[in-house]
């Protein structure tokens, strides 16, 4: 594998531009005052209990994600190129959803296979037709980005259901202006707090017409023990909305009402962060108790607004993804800013026959795994793990997709002995409303804390870091 | 509000006071369980301290008998007793995490650092006399603590009122409770009344509910025990009484009646057990039976109970 880009310094001695003033820091910086600092914000996830929960892991069911006090630093410059690129990408994302679920001129045009689309567990045929309120589907989109050079931002994935993590980038803001006040007076970073108004605003504009002028959102959470649950919990103290559970809804007359302290209310519009299978018991898994009867057919009557929309999974799916360059093209007629990591189909055998070929240099991912799980790293797996891979593969080779192992972005990172660069991505999230679509700048950068590890998740031993921006 | 909100911040406000009330209880009978035999008699002080955390039934299929190792085990630290003082922890945490979003950061912070506190505790245990003395007061510390934010710094809303009513009801719960275990002591027609053995126990049932120095302010006199039934009972300026809890019980409903525009069931209940509490005194609580009056109370209290939870919180 090739040396990876560092985003502080150049190979020969030099800084990049951005980073000129954390390095001057770093320098007047004692390592022992870092790591004081290191422990300190350990401390203060702990009290705020910003945690989350790793499932099948019984030894802790709460834990926290290693949080790395040096800040990831992006030039204004490269920001705007970027922004530009999330918002091409989601505003293809959500006429590709609003073309499936209606006229499939896509499908027509030969640009995606239709069997990938039909035969795909995540497509929602309830969806058919279905107008959803001012034709948005993704409201909230996280889309992961990577770099390998100083030029390009590559895609590596598109979350276009319930993406995550937005709480992690206020979060880690927030702590790091608590402890290191100096560091960020020496630089204009541009702020993130908006993003919990933007959100509402986003939400509030699409609200369903029959909603009043006024409407009322709230936030759809499968309960406590969501890994995610702290952060639904700090959304909808954000937004000032309702934390409400699927027992807390009732569907009546076609409305979704919540039960309140004094009688039923109406909601209008529900940012839902439980996936499409358990919203619904009449209509999906009927096993689901944390969504809500008859959900699905206030949806259809128009009485009720879900972000995002139900069947956005067969947008950011990972064998819908191969194609997003052309759905691109196709819809928008321009060059996608952003670029995709080169995929291999494995459901297509000359692409089949390469992968089994090259096992020991690739990244195979399921196509519907996310979370880092079930996914094989060729350069870092084992002899006899690849072999056990490669028969999960020759059994079911349209469950995967393959792309080489890139040679991800590092970051100077604190570790054991001091200061050393690690992998990273960043993950900005992308809101869509009625009128507009608006990006806060910055985003949730994850980073692989293991020396030479590229799994930046945090099931799978990732941290995070404050994400900056610089506004010049 | 989500009624499953209310829900949560009623229960929130039961544990935590819950968990105080077990607290003082196992200390004020370790007092007692310390005096040399002479003075505290032949009961058991121990099973007195189950049957007021109204645990008796289900430690006695536990264990063979009500020793002090045994019931502080029970009380303070099984997984097995719903409301040891560690399941009721477990449920306030559980309970704050679930309506974060309607407490403040200072009660979060009270719940959430007392829990990280006590894993230790629970991992651990207490092996000297001097660690538990150190556990029980932090868990009332606790309480405290999170009375105080929630006083101190909660929007005077329905979040606030509903936090209050479960802490008033889960307090006259407990102080009705004690009575109830208690009530044979009290009667002036004892033996011995004014003897030694009479004394501790009078002010064990005093200093559990942290009124021991408020009885001298207020009668100024020697421990009576028509003067220690009344200052629960009837004494409206101790917050821990039952005339107390029911003033500001009350109040509270009265409060959310404002708010929401109209009053129910929950409202006249309240309304008629502070009425009774108003219009009796000791001689007539005497006279009818202090058992039968105490068992009534409860019954109606626990009753105010369902009555909330069906007009608001589901």
């Amino acid at each position: 594998m090739a040396v990876a880009f560092d985003e502080m310094n150049i190979p020969g001695g030099d800084l990049r531009p951005a980073y000129q003033e954390l390095a001057r820091w770093l320098k007047e910086t004692p390592p022992e005052a870092l790591e004081y600092r290191r422990q300190e914000a350990e401390l203060l996830f702990r009290r705020i209990g910003i945690t989350f929960a790793v499932y099948g892991d019984s030894e802790s069911t709460e834990r926290l994600i290693p949080f790395d006090v040096i800040p990831r630093i992006m030039s204004g410059k490269e920001w705007s190129l970027l922004e530009k690129g999330l918002k091409q990408r989601v505003k293809a994302l959500n006429m590709f959803l609003r073309d499936i679920y209606h006229g499939r001129d896509i499908l027509r045009a030969e640009i995606v296979p239709d069997d990938l689309i039909f035969q795909n567990p995540v497509f929602r045929p309830e969806m058919n037709g279905q107008q959803v309120p001012h034709d948005v589907y993704v409201h909230i989109a996280g889309i992961d980005i990577v770099r390998v050079d100083a030029e390009d931002f590559i895609v590596l994935e598109d979350n276009a259901r319930t993406p995550s993590g937005v709480s992690y980038m206020l979060e880690n803001r927030e702590i790091m202006m608590r402890l290191f006040p100096d560091l960020f007076a020496r630089h204009r970073v541009a702020p993130v707090e908006r993003y919990p108004d933007e959100l509402l605003s986003a939400l509030r504009s699409v609200a369903p017409l029959s909603a009043s002028s006024e409407p009322t959102v709230a936030l759809l959470t499968p309960g406590v023990y969501n890994s995610a649950y702290y952060e639904h919990s700090f959304l909808a103290d954000k937004l000032g909305i309702e934390l409400v559970e699927g027992r807390d809804l009732i569907v009546k007359n076609n409305e979704v009402f919540m039960r309140t302290t004094e009688g039923l209310k109406r909601v209008d519009v529900i940012y839902r962060r439980v996936d499409d299978d358990f919203l619904d018991p009449l209509t999906f898994r009927p096993d689901s108790v944390l969504g809500v009867p008859g959900l699905m057919s206030a949806y259809a009557a128009g009485n009720i607004t879900l972000a995002n929309a139900v069947g956005t999974g067969i947008a950011d799916d990972k064998a819908i993804y191969s194609y997003m360059p052309d759905i691109v093209k196709f819809y928008l007629g321009e060059e996608p800013i952003l670029k995709n990591v080169p995929t291999w189909r494995c459901r297509e055998p000359k692409d089949l026959a390469y992968v089994l070929d090259n096992l020991s240099e690739l990244v195979v991912k399921e196509v519907h795994g996310s979370g880092g799980y079930g996914m094989l790293i060729g350069p870092a797996a084992t002899k006899a793990t690849i072999e056990a891979f490669r028969e999960k593969l020759k059994r079911e080779p349209e469950g995967f997709i393959a792309q080489p192992t890139l040679a991800l972005s590092t970051c100077p990172t604190c570790t054991a002995s001091g200061l050393a660069p690690r992998h990273v991505d960043l993950r900005p999230f992308v809101l869509t409303g009625s009128k507009r679509t608006t990006i806060v700048p910055g985003g949730l950068t994850r980073v692989a804390l293991k020396e030479g590890s590229l799994v930046v998740n945090s099931s799978q031993g990732g941290g995070t870091k404050d994400t900056w921006i610089l506004d010049e | 509000m989500l009624s499953r909100t209310a829900e949560n911040l009623y229960w929130l406000a039961r544990y935590v006071e819950r968990a105080e009330y077990l607290a003082r209880t196992i200390d004020a009978t370790l007092r007692v369980t310390a005096l040399p035999a002479a003075y505290i008699g032949k009961t058991n002080e121990w099973d007195s301290a189950l049957l007021t955390a109204g645990v008796a039934g289900s430690f006695y299929r536990q264990y063979e008998e009500a020793n002090e190792h045994n019931v502080v085990d029970y009380l303070s630290f099984s997984v097995d007793n719903p409301s040891s003082i560690r399941n009721c922890i477990e449920a306030a945490r559980l309970n704050s995490r679930s309506v974060r979003t309607a407490l403040t950061s200072e009660m979060w912070d009270t719940i959430n650092s007392a829990w990280i506190e006590l894993q230790e505790v629970w991992s651990k245990g207490t092996s000297t006399r001097e660690d538990l003395a150190k556990f029980l007061r932090f868990v009332q510390e606790t309480s405290l603590r999170f009375d105080g934010s929630a006083y101190r710094t909660m929007l005077r809303n329905d979040a606030y009122w509903f936090s209050r009513l479960g802490l008033h009801l889960e307090r006259a719960d407990n102080t009705a409770r004690i009575l109830d275990v208690k009530y044979h002591v009290l009667l002036p027609e004892e033996e011995h009344v004014g003897g030694p053995l009479d004394f501790y126990q009078w002010s064990s049932i005093l200093r559990s509910v942290s009124a021991l120095t408020a009885y001298h302010w207020v009668y100024r006199e020697t421990l009576k025990p028509w003067l220690v039934a009344d200052l629960l009972i009837l004494n409206g300026t101790l917050p821990r009484s039952l005339a107390s809890c029911y003033d500001n019980l009350v109040r509270n409903l009265d409060q959310i009646g404002v708010a929401y525009g109209r009053q129910g069931p929950a409202q006249r209940h309240a309304r008629g057990v502070r009425n009774r509490l108003e219009h009796s005194n000791m001689n007539d609580i005497f006279q009818h039976g202090v058992h039968e009056f105490i068992q009534e109370f409860i019954t109606d209290n626990s009753r105010l109970g369902e009555i909330i939870t069906k007009q608001y919180l589901i």
